[in-house]
């Protein structure tokens, strides 16, 4: 039960770190200051996170590996991220559409991974909690703004929703591992969570006037570690330094 | 000018009678002056990061809360703690960090909360029943004292500060989420 907690623990990190570092490129790249800071702000959040989860992947482990092993040392096969987390960061509106769709997800899935059997990751989930309910407002917002605000901004949040909805559906997806945590009380049962989420997206989406797409693809294969074309590019990006000069501190 | 009055937190009073029932008052009293390093006027006692200090099997073991989970400034204040304790000659401790109970802005001393004003930052409205709750209800600008102001972001200079502008004598100031 160990090792599946452990790669359960894994995978959240694995979410939770390529979040944060797709939401860091827009660090000084951001429409103006303030929604530069709060990009960064809810980047630091789920980098934040990541250190939660990887720190206790490490102490499962007890193989000498350290959080750090866990971001930067391996490859992208390994990675066992919900592909939503790795698209590219897009233009804006897509970039907060789906931060949208992942904070729904988290406002329903983190209250439950509080109600964990295993206390770390109990502890985890109320810490990020709270961060999650200012995420979600902020989301919430924009896309309103953006859905009710000019042509030109509408158009980009529907070509966002149509783009970004087929890889939703891998959030409520369970595989043998996840069904068997669930069942035993220390995983989260997310498929029992997809009604509400539909719902309270569909509330969202109604407000900005912005519609749920009639297309009915999924892609799914993240928690098997295949990934889309846009991870590799990242994790080039995020662990260079790392592997360039090993155990380099500063 | 509205006044913002010191507001004792449930959540506070149960730090402040853990505090007043430890054995080591000398030790307390000494990390009171290590300070956050964003806010330097603020102790990490004030703001509610060191909660815990005791002896276990023969060392000093310390025990802080992180704020926000991406807060950068924990490393440092885990650092200014060990130096805190070092340069008392206590050679024999460890700062461990714990996430549950999960930090709360109600974990404030009411001294911490006025230094804030004072340092020009809005204090944190009560978390009671901040879940979800909007964040531009009614805050106080700590400049002037107006309540009418006005949220300019959600998100801020740190992860705890949202920003506001006061529409009474027109300053920007920070304002300590709620959370």
């Amino acid at each position: 039960m160990n090792d599946k907690i452990l790669q359960y623990t894994i995978r959240l990190g694995d979410d939770s770190i390529i979040l944060g570092q797709r939401l860091s490129e827009w660090c000084s790249n951001a429409p103006f200051l303030e929604e530069d800071l709060a990009l960064m702000n809810v980047a630091l959040d789920y980098v934040g996170r990541a250190r939660m989860y990887y720190g206790y992947a490490a102490e499962l482990a007890a193989d000498g590996r350290s959080e750090d092993d866990f971001a930067y040392m391996r490859d992208q096969r390994e990675f066992s991220n919900l592909l939503i987390n790795e698209l590219p960061k897009g233009d804006f509106a897509y970039s907060m559409l789906r931060q949208l769709f992942v904070d729904v997800f988290n406002i329903l899935f983190l209250p439950r991974l509080a109600e964990s059997s295993d206390d770390r990751l109990a502890a985890i989930a109320a810490k990020a909690i709270k961060e999650t309910r200012y995420h979600l407002r902020r989301s919430h917002e924009w896309t309103l703004r953006l859905g009710r605000g000019t042509d030109e901004s509408r158009q980009r949040a529907q070509h966002a929703i149509d783009d970004l909805w087929g890889y939703t559906h891998e959030m409520f997806d369970l595989d043998a591992l996840e069904s068997e945590l669930a069942a035993s009380g220390i995983g989260v049962d997310n498929a029992s969570l997809r009604a509400e989420w539909e719902n309270q997206v569909g509330a969202i989406l109604d407000e900005a006037e912005l519609k749920i797409p009639e297309q009915q693809w999924a892609v799914k294969g993240g928690r098997e570690g295949y990934h889309t074309e846009s991870l590799g590019h990242l994790l080039n990006e995020m662990q260079s330094v790392h592997r360039a000069c090993p155990g380099l501190e500063w | 000018m509205a006044v913002d009055l010191p507001v004792v937190s449930a959540a506070y009073e149960a730090r402040r009678a853990h505090r007043e029932g430890s054995k080591l008052p000398e030790v307390w009293a000494l990390l009171d002056r290590v300070c956050d390093p964003e806010i330097p006027v603020l102790s990490l006692w004030d703001l509610g990061v060191l909660n815990d200090i005791e002896h276990k099997d023969g060392q000093l073991v310390v025990t802080i809360t992180p704020t926000y989970s991406g807060c950068p400034a924990m490393q440092t204040m885990r650092e200014d703690i060990e130096a805190a304790l070092r340069q008392s000659s206590i050679e024999s401790f460890v700062v461990r960090e714990t996430l549950s109970p999960a930090w709360s802005s109600d974990w404030i001393s009411p001294e911490g909360r006025g230094k804030l004003t004072a340092y020009g930052i809005a204090a944190p409205k009560s978390c009671d029943s901040c879940q979800g709750a909007a964040l531009d209800d009614g805050v106080l600008c700590p400049h002037c004292g107006s309540s009418d102001t006005r949220l300019t972001s959600e998100f801020g200079s740190t992860a705890c500060k949202a920003l506001f502008q006061c529409q009474a004598c027109q300053e920007p100031f920070d304002y300590f989420k709620p959370i």
